[in-house]
């Protein structure tokens, strides 16, 4: 019963999504008030009803009714009761329901925060999720059904997969999806921007604070995939390149354009056709990703749905999404007006260089993921496109503007002085430039790429700060006032710049420093690495809740010192027998120490494969990443985000401001 | 800036990061693509002897064999058709079985044993990676033809 009523409840929330696309859209278009006022109640109802569609998923997973086939596909009644919970969007329906509840809540986020903006606009934004949202619910409802019945209904389930069942996995969806899905508000404000023709400053500054969200949860979503991928593959490895990787990536290049374009149009009126495709861009590379990673295009570790229908239906959705906004985009975009003019040196040629530079990496990512698929395609042989790649080609492509990173923050709009500059980032320059050189020396020898890393890390940083006190030295009163008087946008860019600068470091340390080996060990014998002993205790038979396992005892010890003693599984799933490496990992904030167990060599002696790994500052690029989205967070709640939505009613003020 | 300027310099601007970005681009994929081969192919002398490449197919049951020291992995891919002796140091994957499929990446030595730098971890208990299922279509349809 439960699950016909969440199907029944898929069903309204199409309904009313398709109310909520085509009313207030045509309404926006006729000037019709009443028609417009459809919008806020028809996307809330939408999300009412999409939410009961999830929570009878999701009961119907905690309940384990193996009558509904997705959770016989993907559950078990030995899981534990918050996998069975997460397994609600563990499979490919049950992720694409995730998506619509998301855009369900960005929808209602936008029907809430949006009482000062015209009617108009808020109509077009709520019309246009509401046309994005009819095409995924129309995807559910026909192509993959989360409530399909198994008659007679399975005994058991086939359990999740076991890589799935960790808590980094719990939290790593939703959080790319409130990031992917986030751009769509981006993208729906500009659609909005294009059909009402109306291209003012007062457009980017409703957006900015949405996409700069929307930015923050996708840094923190692919940085929990990472996080995931460390901990839980086995490898040690953290990013891959993989083509799932690269699906999460791409929108998040895009987006990070996107949010520096969009400070340009706000403050200066500058770039706007120009943020406008970008917005579109983001979007799009954020559906291109969902295709990729839920269309079965790939043969990835991601990749666990495969069906040809899906992937016909996504392509053709699409190319209507992306060509439709593409068509409008050209036929409006040569009516908008450029802004003020700027010189060869200012923050808004900076954010230029920036821009061109995250597209073209964008660009070198694109290539090297869609190319494979396309030569396959095209019956021209299978190649892969592998790491030595992208590192070969994105680390050069990036630098540069990691460079422009530490420059942009302090130079003025319109025009910049560079002597002045020069004057206020030349200890920055020098201090770095000594830490580039000599920081890898005292790691374990010169290394270039160590070198270079450390230099943009440490220049970041410094430019970081060297802003900081440019902005107390003007200004009145004590130093905690004018500390205080800082907007939180200066504050959440400068530490979205300074989470780059660790995250940067850290990068650079582990890819250069990091050491492993693969090593046979007997009961009680011992094998060294970077300066640590690990010492072999044997293993002990151990019984999970849906998986038993066979865990060894590792001691590691430094210089005679006890540090930690380590317990890593090679583990068998009770559904599916299948075999999982689950690594165990001693951190601190300098360096982990990660224990993969391999095989039993041999019954008699005990003895294992084990991979030992030794990962400096790895965690750094953890922390970075958390301070790149509080930095977002900080910004987007930026008072004079509220206070531009109050004026708003009253355009002719903003338009004053611009300067 | 004059507007005329200021364009000017976006152009050269683009087209500077967008020929630095494509030099970049060919120089990395010419020497990092990895071409995939059967063992059909591989055993008819059409994979390259001075790069790497890929093979697919399954591991030939009965044939994983263990050094002394445990690292060390010899075992056989074949498509049905042809088998590629291969050997591998280090952990193999959770997935690794004899009768299952397997990519591994590598160069052909002049023995004709592949040594492989990376045995391919998938992550599904009955997932075939597809380039070992199309070494094992092509060697099917390559026997049907024969027998016809």
């Amino acid at each position: 019963m439960i699950p016909e009523l969440g199907h029944f409840a898929l069903i309204v929330a199409l309904l009313l999504a398709l109310t909520q696309a085509i009313l207030p859209l045509y309404g926006a278009q006729r000037g019709n008030l009443t028609l417009m006022a459809v919008a806020r109640p028809a996307a809330q109802g939408q999300f009412v009803f999409v939410a009961l569609a999830f929570g009878c998923l999701a009961y119907s997973f905690l309940t384990n009714d193996f009558s509904v086939l997705n959770v016989a596909k993907n559950s078990f009644s030995q899981l534990p009761e918050v996998y069975r919970f997460t397994a609600t969007w563990g499979s490919h329906e049950g992720s694409m329901l995730l998506w619509v509840l998301i855009l369900g809540f960005w929808s209602t986020a936008v029907s809430v925060f949006s009482r000062h903006l015209p009617e108009d606009m808020v109509a077009r934004v709520i019309g246009v999720m509401g046309l994005i949202s009819v095409g995924f619910l129309a995807f559910l409802l026909t192509t993959s059904n989360p409530f399909e019945r198994l008659l007679p209904a399975a005994v058991d389930g086939n359990d999740m997969n076991p890589l799935l069942q960790d808590w980094g996995m719990i939290i790593h969806p939703p959080m790319l999806y409130m990031g992917y899905v986030g751009f769509a508000v981006a993208f729906a404000f500009a659609i909005a921007a294009l059909l009402s023709g109306k291209m003012d400053v007062a457009w980017a500054r409703w957006s900015r604070p949405w996409t700069t969200v929307a930015w923050a949860f996708l840094t923190l979503g692919i940085m929990l995939g990472a996080w995931w991928a460390y901990r839980e593959l086995g490898w040690g490895g953290w990013w891959f390149w993989d083509p799932t990787e690269n699906a999460s990536f791409m929108p998040w290049l895009a987006g990070t354009a996107l949010i520096h374009s969009l400070a340009v149009t706000e403050k200066r009126g500058a770039f706007k056709a120009w943020t406008v495709l970008l917005a579109l861009i983001a979007f799009s590379l954020s559906l291109l990703g969902t295709f990729l990673v839920r269309s079965g295009v790939l043969s990835s570790v991601h990749a666990f749905a495969t069906d040809p229908a899906r992937g016909a239906f996504i392509l053709g959705f699409l190319a209507v999404i992306i060509g439709g906004s593409l068509v409008l985009y050209a036929w409006r975009a040569p009516k908008m007006i450029t802004g003020s003019g700027f010189t060869w040196f200012s923050r808004e040629s900076l954010l230029l260089a920036n821009n061109v530079i995250l597209v073209a990496a964008l660009g070198s990512v694109l290539l090297g993921t869609l190319y494979p698929l396309l030569m396959d395609a095209m019956g021209l042989g299978k190649i892969s496109v592998g790491p030595p790649y992208f590192n070969s080609v994105f680390v050069p492509v990036m630098a540069p503007a990691l460079f422009l990173m530490g420059i942009g923050p302090l130079a003025r709009w319109k025009e910049a002085s560079l002597p002045d500059v020069v004057t206020r980032l030349k200890w920055a320059l020098g201090v770095a430039l000594a830490v580039g050189l000599l920081l890898p020396l005292t790691l374990g020898g010169f290394k270039p790429w160590a070198s270079l890393g450390f230099f943009l890390a440490a220049w970041i940083a410094l430019s970081v700060l060297a802003g900081l006190v440019d902005r107390l030295k003007h200004g009145q009163g004590s130093l905690m006032n004018k500390l205080s008087t800082l907007p939180r946008g200066f504050w959440g860019m400068q530490l979205a710049h300074f989470g780059m600068a660790v995250g940067v470091a850290g990068i650079a340390v582990v890819a250069n420093f990091q050491t492993e080996r693969d090593v046979r060990m007997d009961v009680n014998s011992y094998a060294e690495l970077a300066g640590y002993t690990f010492t072999f205790r044997g293993t002990t038979e151990h019984e999970g809740p849906n998986y038993r396992a066979s865990r060894g005892t590792l001691e590691v010890s430094q210089n005679g010192k006890q540090v930690a003693t380590l317990h890593p599984e090679k583990r068998t799933y009770n559904a599916s027998g299948m075999a999982m490496t689950e690594a165990d990992i001693h951190p601190n904030i300098y360096r982990d120490i990660y224990v993969a167990m391999g095989e039993r060599l041999n019954d008699q002696s005990g003895a294992w494969t084990v991979r030992l790994f030794y990962k400096p500052f790895i965690n750094w690029l953890w922390f970075g990443a958390v301070f790149m989205m509080v930095g977002g967070f900080l910004a987007a709640s930026d008072k004079r985000y509220r206070i531009a939505l109050r004026r708003s009613e009253a355009p002719k003020n903003i338009a004053l401001q611009g300067a | 800036m004059k507007n005329r300027h200021k364009k000017l310099a976006l152009i050269v601007l683009v087209v500077a990061a967008i020929g630095i970005a494509a030099a970049l681009v060919l120089n990395a994929f010419n020497s990092n693509l990895v071409f995939f081969f059967s063992p059909t192919q591989v055993a008819n002398g059409e994979a390259p002897t001075s790069r790497a490449f890929r093979i697919g197919g399954l591991v030939e049951q009965g044939s994983l064999k263990r050094q002394a020291n445990g690292l060390t992995a010899t075992f056989v891919v074949t498509d049905t058709a042809k088998s590629i002796p291969v050997t591998y140091t280090g952990i193999l994957p959770d997935l690794f079985k004899e009768g299952k499929g397997v990519v591994a990446e590598g160069r052909i030595g002049s023995d004709g044993v592949f040594r492989a730098t990376q045995v391919l971890a998938k992550h599904d208990e009955n997932y075939m990676p597809p380039e070992a299922a199309s070494a094992l279509e092509q060697a099917q349809k390559a026997q049907k033809t024969l027998v016809e």
